[in-house]
Protein backbone atom coordinates (compact mmCIF):
# COMPACT_ATOMS: atom_id res chain seq x y z
CA UNK A 1 0.00 0.00 0.00
CA UNK A 2 2.67 2.48 1.02
CA UNK A 3 4.61 2.06 -2.18
CA UNK A 4 1.55 2.50 -4.38
CA UNK A 5 0.44 5.55 -2.40
CA UNK A 6 3.91 7.03 -2.70
CA UNK A 7 3.95 6.68 -6.49
CA UNK A 8 0.37 7.95 -6.81
CA UNK A 9 1.20 10.91 -4.59
CA UNK A 10 4.18 11.86 -6.69
CA UNK A 11 2.06 11.85 -9.85
CA UNK A 12 -0.66 13.96 -8.21
CA UNK A 13 1.86 16.48 -6.86
CA UNK A 14 3.47 16.75 -10.31
CA UNK A 15 0.24 17.01 -12.26
CA UNK A 16 -1.87 19.17 -10.01
CA UNK A 17 0.85 21.28 -8.43
CA UNK A 18 -0.44 20.60 -4.91
CA UNK A 19 1.57 20.09 -1.72
CA UNK A 20 2.37 16.51 -0.76
CA UNK A 21 0.66 17.09 2.59
CA UNK A 22 -2.65 17.76 0.80
CA UNK A 23 -2.64 14.35 -0.87
CA UNK A 24 -4.62 12.35 1.68
CA UNK A 25 -6.50 9.13 0.97
CA UNK A 26 -9.86 10.82 1.49
CA UNK A 27 -8.97 13.85 -0.66
CA UNK A 28 -11.25 14.31 -3.67
CA UNK A 29 -9.45 15.16 -6.90
CA UNK A 30 -12.06 17.69 -7.94
CA UNK A 31 -13.19 19.12 -4.59
CA UNK A 32 -10.00 19.08 -2.54
CA UNK A 33 -7.15 19.02 -5.05
CA UNK A 34 -8.59 21.47 -7.58
CA UNK A 35 -8.56 19.10 -10.55
CA UNK A 36 -10.81 19.84 -13.53
CA UNK A 37 -12.10 17.16 -15.88
CA UNK A 38 -9.02 17.36 -18.13
CA UNK A 39 -6.73 17.04 -15.11
CA UNK A 40 -8.56 13.87 -14.14
CA UNK A 41 -8.09 12.40 -17.63
CA UNK A 42 -4.39 13.31 -17.52
CA UNK A 43 -4.06 11.73 -14.07
CA UNK A 44 -5.71 8.54 -15.28
CA UNK A 45 -3.29 8.38 -18.21
CA UNK A 46 -0.29 8.97 -15.94
CA UNK A 47 -1.48 6.22 -13.61
CA UNK A 48 -1.97 3.85 -16.55
CA UNK A 49 1.62 4.50 -17.62
CA UNK A 50 3.12 4.36 -14.14
CA UNK A 51 1.45 1.08 -13.19
CA UNK A 52 1.37 -0.40 -16.71
CA UNK A 53 -2.36 -0.98 -16.56
CA UNK A 54 -5.51 -0.03 -18.32
CA UNK A 55 -8.30 1.85 -16.59
CA UNK A 56 -11.60 1.54 -18.46
CA UNK A 57 -13.81 4.60 -18.97
CA UNK A 58 -16.39 3.23 -16.55
CA UNK A 59 -13.81 2.53 -13.87
CA UNK A 60 -12.13 5.90 -14.37
CA UNK A 61 -15.43 7.63 -13.68
CA UNK A 62 -15.65 5.92 -10.30
CA UNK A 63 -12.24 7.14 -9.16
CA UNK A 64 -13.04 10.28 -7.19
CA UNK A 65 -10.53 10.28 -4.34
CA UNK A 66 -6.86 9.46 -3.85
CA UNK A 67 -7.97 6.39 -1.88
CA UNK A 68 -10.15 5.23 -4.80
CA UNK A 69 -7.14 5.40 -7.11
CA UNK A 70 -4.86 3.55 -4.70
CA UNK A 71 -7.45 0.84 -4.06
CA UNK A 72 -8.11 0.41 -7.77
CA UNK A 73 -4.42 -0.01 -8.50
CA UNK A 74 -3.94 -2.43 -5.60
CA UNK A 75 -6.91 -4.50 -6.72
CA UNK A 76 -5.66 -4.77 -10.29
CA UNK A 77 -2.10 -5.78 -9.40
CA UNK B 1 16.84 19.56 -51.43
CA UNK B 2 17.00 18.96 -47.76
CA UNK B 3 15.01 18.26 -44.63
CA UNK B 4 16.73 21.12 -42.85
CA UNK B 5 14.41 23.92 -41.76
CA UNK B 6 17.16 26.21 -40.51
CA UNK B 7 16.10 29.84 -40.51
CA UNK B 8 12.45 28.97 -41.06
CA UNK B 9 9.55 29.70 -38.74
CA UNK B 10 6.54 27.45 -38.13
CA UNK B 11 3.39 27.94 -36.12
CA UNK B 12 2.28 24.89 -34.14
CA UNK B 13 -1.33 25.14 -33.00
CA UNK B 14 -2.87 22.70 -30.58
CA UNK B 15 -0.25 21.39 -28.15
CA UNK B 16 -2.01 20.36 -24.93
CA UNK B 17 0.63 18.25 -23.22
CA UNK B 18 3.61 15.98 -23.84
CA UNK B 19 1.38 13.33 -25.43
CA UNK B 20 -0.06 15.70 -28.04
CA UNK B 21 0.49 14.88 -31.71
CA UNK B 22 1.22 18.60 -32.11
CA UNK B 23 4.12 18.15 -29.68
CA UNK B 24 5.47 15.27 -31.78
CA UNK B 25 5.38 17.61 -34.78
CA UNK B 26 7.03 20.42 -32.79
CA UNK B 27 9.90 18.12 -31.77
CA UNK B 28 10.52 17.02 -35.37
CA UNK B 29 10.49 20.64 -36.57
CA UNK B 30 12.78 21.73 -33.77
CA UNK B 31 15.24 18.93 -34.51
CA UNK B 32 15.31 20.10 -38.14
CA UNK B 33 16.34 23.57 -36.99
CA UNK B 34 13.03 25.41 -37.29
CA UNK B 35 12.00 28.28 -35.07
CA UNK B 36 8.64 27.57 -33.45
CA UNK B 37 5.65 29.61 -32.45
CA UNK B 38 3.10 27.79 -30.30
CA UNK B 39 -0.52 28.80 -29.91
CA UNK B 40 -2.85 27.49 -27.23
CA UNK B 41 -6.56 27.83 -26.50
CA UNK B 42 -7.52 29.01 -23.04
CA UNK B 43 -5.46 29.86 -19.99
CA UNK B 44 -5.72 26.34 -18.70
CA UNK B 45 -3.24 25.07 -21.28
CA UNK B 46 -0.81 27.99 -21.17
CA UNK B 47 1.39 26.65 -18.39
CA UNK B 48 1.72 23.23 -19.97
CA UNK B 49 2.57 24.66 -23.41
CA UNK B 50 5.09 27.13 -21.96
CA UNK B 51 6.84 24.40 -20.00
CA UNK B 52 7.10 22.23 -23.09
CA UNK B 53 8.25 25.12 -25.28
CA UNK B 54 10.94 25.98 -22.74
CA UNK B 55 12.12 22.37 -22.65
CA UNK B 56 13.35 22.68 -26.25
CA UNK B 57 17.04 23.52 -26.28
CA UNK B 58 17.99 26.94 -27.69
CA UNK B 59 14.50 27.28 -29.09
CA UNK B 60 13.42 30.78 -28.00
CA UNK B 61 9.90 29.83 -29.03
CA UNK B 62 7.05 32.25 -28.93
CA UNK B 63 3.91 31.14 -27.07
CA UNK B 64 0.65 32.92 -27.87
CA UNK B 65 -3.04 32.49 -27.06
CA UNK B 66 -5.37 31.84 -29.99
CA UNK B 67 -9.05 31.05 -29.68
CA UNK B 68 -9.84 29.69 -33.13
CA UNK B 69 -13.58 30.24 -32.69
CA UNK B 70 -12.97 34.00 -32.85
CA UNK B 71 -11.92 35.74 -36.07
CA UNK B 72 -10.68 38.68 -34.02
CA UNK B 73 -8.52 36.41 -31.90
CA UNK B 74 -7.01 34.72 -34.96
CA UNK B 75 -6.30 38.13 -36.52
CA UNK B 76 -4.73 39.35 -33.29
CA UNK B 77 -2.61 36.22 -32.95
CA UNK B 78 -1.25 36.39 -36.49
CA UNK B 79 -0.80 40.15 -36.11
CA UNK B 80 1.52 39.45 -33.18
CA UNK B 81 3.27 36.73 -35.16
CA UNK B 82 3.83 39.18 -38.00
CA UNK B 83 5.36 41.72 -35.62
CA UNK B 84 7.58 39.14 -33.94
CA UNK B 85 8.59 36.90 -36.83
CA UNK B 86 7.71 38.76 -40.03
CA UNK B 87 7.58 35.78 -42.34
CA UNK B 88 6.36 32.28 -41.51
CA UNK B 89 6.88 29.13 -43.55
CA UNK B 90 4.20 26.83 -42.32
CA UNK B 91 1.44 26.01 -39.88
CA UNK B 92 0.64 22.78 -38.08
CA UNK B 93 -3.10 22.85 -37.40
CA UNK B 94 -3.74 20.24 -34.70
CA UNK B 95 -7.05 21.43 -33.36
CA UNK B 96 -10.33 19.59 -32.87
CA UNK B 97 -13.14 19.50 -30.38
CA UNK B 98 -16.47 17.81 -29.83
CA UNK B 99 -18.61 17.27 -26.77
CA UNK B 100 -17.53 14.08 -25.02
CA UNK B 101 -21.11 12.89 -24.76
CA UNK B 102 -21.40 12.99 -28.57
CA UNK B 103 -18.37 10.73 -29.02
CA UNK B 104 -20.37 7.68 -28.03
CA UNK B 105 -23.57 5.93 -29.00
CA UNK B 106 -25.29 6.81 -32.25
CA UNK B 107 -24.24 9.66 -34.53
CA UNK B 108 -27.90 10.38 -35.16
CA UNK B 109 -28.23 11.84 -31.67
CA UNK B 110 -25.79 14.66 -32.38
CA UNK B 111 -27.31 18.00 -31.38
CA UNK B 112 -27.31 21.01 -33.66
CA UNK B 113 -25.08 22.85 -31.19
CA UNK B 114 -22.70 19.92 -30.92
CA UNK B 115 -22.55 19.59 -34.69
CA UNK B 116 -21.80 23.27 -35.21
CA UNK B 117 -19.26 23.37 -32.40
CA UNK B 118 -17.34 20.38 -33.75
CA UNK B 119 -17.29 21.85 -37.25
CA UNK B 120 -16.43 25.35 -36.06
CA UNK B 121 -13.38 24.31 -34.04
CA UNK B 122 -12.23 21.25 -35.99
CA UNK B 123 -12.87 22.31 -39.57
CA UNK B 124 -13.67 25.98 -40.14
CA UNK B 125 -10.67 27.00 -38.03
CA UNK B 126 -8.31 25.75 -40.76
CA UNK B 127 -9.93 28.00 -43.34
CA UNK B 128 -9.97 31.01 -41.02
CA UNK B 129 -6.32 30.48 -40.11
CA UNK B 130 -5.22 29.92 -43.72
CA UNK B 131 -6.83 33.21 -44.75
CA UNK B 132 -5.14 35.12 -41.94
CA UNK B 133 -1.75 33.43 -42.35
CA UNK B 134 -1.54 33.74 -46.13
CA UNK B 135 -0.09 37.25 -45.90
CA UNK B 136 2.73 36.02 -43.67
CA UNK B 137 3.81 33.21 -45.99
CA UNK B 138 5.46 35.48 -48.52
CA UNK B 139 8.25 33.00 -49.21
CA UNK B 140 5.78 30.19 -49.89
CA UNK B 141 4.49 27.90 -47.21
CA UNK B 142 3.08 24.60 -46.13
CA UNK B 143 0.00 24.05 -44.03
CA UNK B 144 -0.52 20.65 -42.42
CA UNK B 145 -3.64 19.59 -40.58
CA UNK B 146 -4.53 16.39 -38.74
CA UNK B 147 -7.42 14.27 -39.87
CA UNK B 148 -8.59 10.75 -39.11
CA UNK B 149 -9.97 7.69 -40.86
CA UNK B 150 -13.30 8.38 -39.16
CA UNK B 151 -13.86 11.11 -41.76
CA UNK B 152 -13.60 8.59 -44.62
CA UNK B 153 -15.39 5.62 -43.12
CA UNK B 154 -17.56 4.93 -40.12
CA UNK B 155 -15.44 4.42 -37.02
CA UNK B 156 -17.37 3.44 -33.91
CA UNK B 157 -17.96 6.30 -31.47
CA UNK B 158 -16.09 8.85 -33.61
CA UNK B 159 -19.47 10.17 -34.77
CA UNK B 160 -19.73 13.94 -35.23
CA UNK B 161 -15.95 14.27 -35.22
CA UNK B 162 -15.85 12.02 -38.28
CA UNK B 163 -18.29 14.28 -40.07
CA UNK B 164 -16.20 17.30 -39.06
CA UNK B 165 -13.04 15.57 -40.35
CA UNK B 166 -14.77 14.93 -43.69
CA UNK B 167 -15.44 18.66 -43.86
CA UNK B 168 -11.82 19.34 -42.94
CA UNK B 169 -10.61 16.94 -45.66
CA UNK B 170 -12.67 18.78 -48.28
CA UNK B 171 -11.37 22.12 -46.98
CA UNK B 172 -7.80 20.89 -47.48
CA UNK B 173 -8.53 20.36 -51.16
CA UNK B 174 -10.28 23.69 -51.73
CA UNK B 175 -7.64 25.59 -49.77
CA UNK B 176 -4.88 23.81 -51.68
CA UNK B 177 -6.47 25.04 -54.90
CA UNK B 178 -6.90 28.60 -53.63
CA UNK B 179 -3.41 28.92 -52.20
CA UNK B 180 -1.40 27.02 -54.79
CA UNK B 181 -0.84 30.12 -56.88
CA UNK B 182 0.78 31.76 -53.86
CA UNK B 183 3.20 28.90 -53.44
CA UNK B 184 1.39 27.66 -50.35
CA UNK B 185 0.69 23.93 -50.07
CA UNK B 186 -2.06 22.43 -47.92
CA UNK B 187 -2.01 18.78 -46.87
CA UNK B 188 -3.28 16.55 -44.12
CA UNK B 189 -1.99 13.63 -42.13
CA UNK B 190 -4.42 10.93 -41.14
CA UNK B 191 -2.81 9.58 -37.99
CA UNK B 192 -3.70 6.23 -36.53
CA UNK B 193 -5.19 6.37 -33.04
CA UNK B 194 -2.70 7.78 -30.52
CA UNK B 195 -3.24 7.87 -26.77
CA UNK B 196 -3.66 11.63 -26.39
CA UNK B 197 -5.77 13.69 -24.04
CA UNK B 198 -8.28 14.30 -26.85
CA UNK B 199 -8.42 10.65 -27.85
CA UNK B 200 -9.28 9.65 -24.29
CA UNK B 201 -12.51 11.57 -24.77
CA UNK B 202 -13.62 8.94 -27.28
CA UNK B 203 -15.58 6.17 -25.67
CA UNK B 204 -13.71 2.82 -25.38
CA UNK B 205 -10.54 4.30 -26.84
CA UNK B 206 -8.26 1.64 -25.33
CA UNK B 207 -10.08 -1.06 -27.30
CA UNK B 208 -9.43 0.86 -30.54
CA UNK B 209 -5.69 0.77 -29.80
CA UNK B 210 -5.81 -2.96 -29.17
CA UNK B 211 -7.47 -3.52 -32.55
CA UNK B 212 -4.64 -1.62 -34.29
CA UNK B 213 -1.93 -3.63 -32.52
CA UNK B 214 -3.57 -6.86 -33.59
CA UNK B 215 -4.66 -6.04 -37.13
CA UNK B 216 -2.75 -3.10 -38.68
CA UNK B 217 -0.19 -4.25 -41.29
CA UNK B 218 2.70 -2.98 -39.17
CA UNK B 219 1.15 -4.55 -36.01
CA UNK B 220 1.82 -1.52 -33.84
CA UNK B 221 0.11 1.69 -32.86
CA UNK B 222 1.10 5.05 -34.29
CA UNK B 223 3.40 7.36 -32.31
CA UNK B 224 3.40 11.18 -32.27
CA UNK B 225 7.01 10.99 -33.48
CA UNK B 226 5.97 9.10 -36.62
CA UNK B 227 3.40 11.78 -37.37
CA UNK B 228 5.97 14.47 -36.55
CA UNK B 229 8.45 13.10 -39.07
CA UNK B 230 5.82 12.91 -41.80
CA UNK B 231 4.83 16.49 -40.99
CA UNK B 232 8.50 17.44 -41.28
CA UNK B 233 8.52 15.96 -44.78
CA UNK B 234 5.37 17.91 -45.69
CA UNK B 235 6.92 21.11 -44.32
CA UNK B 236 10.21 20.58 -46.13
CA UNK B 237 11.04 21.17 -49.77
CA UNK B 238 11.19 17.41 -50.27
CA UNK B 239 7.41 17.49 -50.64
CA UNK B 240 7.36 20.58 -52.88
CA UNK B 241 5.26 18.82 -55.52
CA UNK B 242 2.54 17.70 -53.10
CA UNK B 243 -0.60 19.64 -52.23
CA UNK B 244 -4.21 18.78 -51.44
CA UNK B 245 -2.99 15.37 -50.31
CA UNK B 246 -3.76 13.22 -47.30
CA UNK B 247 -1.06 10.87 -46.00
CA UNK B 248 -2.09 8.03 -43.71
CA UNK B 249 0.42 7.53 -40.90
CA UNK B 250 -1.42 4.67 -39.30
CA UNK B 251 0.67 1.49 -39.59
CA UNK B 252 -1.33 0.81 -42.76
CA UNK B 253 -4.63 0.26 -40.99
CA UNK B 254 -6.62 2.25 -43.56
CA UNK B 255 -6.08 -0.39 -46.27
CA UNK B 256 -7.99 -3.02 -44.34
Amino acid sequence: MAEVLERVTKIIVDRLGVEESEVKLEASFKDDLGADSLDVVELVMELEDEFDMEISDDDAEKIATVGDAVNYIKASQ
Amino acid sequence: MTLSLNGKTFVVMGVANKRSIAWGIAKSLHDAGARLIFTYAGERLEKSVRELAESLEDAHSLVLPCDVTSDEDIAKCFGTIKEEAGVIHGIAHCIAFAHKEELQGEYMNTTRDGFLLAHNISSYSLTAIAKEAKGLMTEGGSIVTLTYLGGEKVVKNYNVMGVAKASLDASVKYLANDLGKDGIRVNSISAGPIRTLSAKGISEFNSILKEIEERAPLRKTTTPEEVGDTALFLFSSLSRGITGENIHVDSGYHIL
